[in-house]
């Protein structure tokens, strides 16, 4: 099947800075891919290239069978788009705001019916400015829809939620892939990626880092269990065997493969050398980790 | 262009209108509250053709009311629709932009027109403002002309103006002294010459002048007048010229 999206040595610059450098990208249709990067790594331009909102410099894009940059106006019927921020008409009830939305497409899905996607139907009478935060969100979500997409462009659609808006605004958006939509969102959150989507690309600083499954990634970096300790002043050194190093946060750390036999020579050495082992921590690098450390030479 | 599109964005357009306290005060109720006010304090008085100063206020504040609906509102509600992502968003659809720009613009023609017959009718009853049939054609392409030229000078504006905060605050600032220098405060006959030919440099004193004829009780025969219109289209072109260069969807910031 035909890939929803296709990108090939996308680079975006403006006067000496590239905000976007040579970047591939394929979204396969009726997929979830996820487009992780940090504030400023190139996401929003990338997918306001795609969207057709902004002109790139070189490389060959393909959205939907067309270049956005001279698709015709009818290659918008089967794009929905959840821009960052976009406030609705504060004078409309939301469910005007919906059906003002849909006139607009020749095809459109019934109103009521997108309003109940997103669980808006109790609010559809309510004006657009008496929303709440997480409920605009949802309106943002059935605007993008009405229009019956088949594929759906969401940027960072949970920033600035907090924890359980979050999780409602993740079950909206599997919901998606219920209906057999194909979906490109951005998001700086780790965990958002690897819950929502089938597959990742990490950007950072304009670049494609990384790409595959959240496993894929995890594997791509040392995925060894790590064992961190804060030293005392007056500690002896641990053996060579230990190859002790000093974390980011100035503590010891030891990793392992083996973290039982690890543990037992480790304990074992500091109860002989009268070390106390402060704070000693058994870990798994989480995958907020394996990101970081994706991007950090990036800076951005 | 798609006309059934634009009938419906209208009547969105006009609901959106109708629920907006700012709009609808300072478009519907402050001319009919400058109206009554100032042909209350003004009205006795007699111009030099004999005339009572009340029937050059009807054709005044009604200057103000169009320029109001039109330029105003547009310049306000557009800059107001950039700045909060509506307009990227309404960009993102299929619809084609002219359809929801000349939308914004039939709904300040509407608004116009429905105050034409408001003062029209106040003027009528209250001030004994004469209005005669031969003039009313004028009358209507005047409306049609300035509503039509002030909208595309409202889109300019949006081009131009950077924020939302911003946006009453240049409409004001130009179109406040632009109103007592072009006789919808002060009867042309009452000010300094050279304040009047300054007046005369810009649209809103030729829509004044133009809507005067078609309310001039000494009027004989229909009022055609061709040169006020022509500046006011002057500057409609010039106003579409520079919001075709200079109009943007998306966001300033």
């Amino acid at each position: 099947m035909e890939n929803a999206i296709d990108v090939t040595g996308l680079s975006m610059h403006y006067d000496d800075f590239v905000a976007v450098d040579n970047i591939d990208l394929q979204v396969t249709t009726g997929e979830i891919l996820a487009f992780l990067g940090q504030n400023g790594a190139g996401k929003t331009t990338t997918i306001e290239i795609l969207e057709g909102f902004r002109q790139r410099t070189s490389g060959t894009v393909s959205v939907l069978g067309h270049d956005p940059q001279d698709a015709p106006l009818s290659w918008r019927e089967k794009i929905g788009i959840v821009l960052q921020e976009s406030e609705p008409v504060p004078e409309l009830t939301a469910g005007e705001a919906v059906r003002m939305q849909a006139s607009y497409y020749s095809n459109p899905r019934n109103a009521e019916e997108t309003l109940e996607v997103v669980g808006l139907t109790d609010s559809a009478d309510q004006r657009t400015r008496k929303l709440s935060g997480g409920q605009k969100r949802r309106l943002d979500l059935a605007l993008a829809l009405v229009g019956d997409p088949d594929l759906v462009f969401l940027d960072e659609p949970t920033t600035g939620f907090d924890p359980s808006a979050r999780r409602e605004s993740w079950g909206m958006i599997e919901a998606l892939r219920e209906i057999g939509k194909t979906v490109l969102l951005t998001t700086h959150y780790m965990d958002e990626a690897e819950h929502l989507a089938d597959r990742i690309v990490v950007i950072g600083a304009g670049k494609i880092v990384a790409r595959g499954t959240a496993e894929e990634l995890a594997n791509k970096v040392d995925a060894r269990t790590r064992i961190t300790w804060k030293p005392g002043a007056g500690d002896p050194s641990p053996p060579e065997q230990f190859s002790v190093v000093t974390n980011d946060f100035g503590n010891a750390q030891v990793s392992t493969d083996d973290t039982l036999a690890s543990m037992h020579a480790l304990t074992n050495w500091a109860i002989e050398a009268g070390v106390d082992l402060t704070d000693l921590n058994v870990a798994r690098p989480t995958l907020e980790d394996v990101y970081l450390e994706l991007t950090k030479d990036t800076g951005r | 262009m798609n006309f059934s599109a634009v009938l419906r964005q209208l009547n969105f357009d006009l609901l959106i209108f109708r629920r907006n306290p700012a709009a609808t005060f300072f478009t519907v109720i402050l001319p009919l509250i400058f109206l009554v006010l100032f042909t209350s304090i003004f009205g006795n008085g007699t111009l030099d053709n004999g005339a009572r100063v009340s029937t050059v206020y009807v054709p005044g504040i009604l200057t103000l009311a169009i320029v109001s609906a039109t330029a105003v509102n547009v310049a306000i509600t557009m800059t107001t629709r950039r700045e909060r992502g509506v307009l990227k968003r309404v960009r993102g659809t299929p619809i084609q932009p002219e359809v929801f720009v000349l939308s914004q613009s039939l709904a300040g023609t509407v608004i116009a027109f429905v105050m034409t017959v408001i003062m029209t009718v106040i003027g009528r009853v209250l001030y004994g403002v004469s209005l005669q049939f031969e003039t009313l054609p004028s009358l209507i392409i005047s409306l049609i002309v300035g509503a039509m030229s002030f909208a595309a000078i409202g889109l300019a504006m949006t081009s131009i103006i950077s924020s939302e905060d911003a946006a009453p605050a240049v409409t004001n600032a130009v179109f406040l002294p632009l109103y007592f220098i072009s006789g919808v405060f002060v009867p042309n006959d009452q000010v300094p010459a050279w304040v009047g030919q300054v007046g005369n440099l810009f649209p809103v004193s030729h829509l004044n002048q133009a809507l005067q004829e078609s309310f001039d009780p000494f009027a004989d025969g229909p009022a055609w007048p061709w040169n006020h219109w022509l500046v006011i289209l002057g500057w409609g072109v010039f106003g579409l010229v520079v919001t075709l260069k200079r109009f943007r969807w998306t966001p300033n910031r």
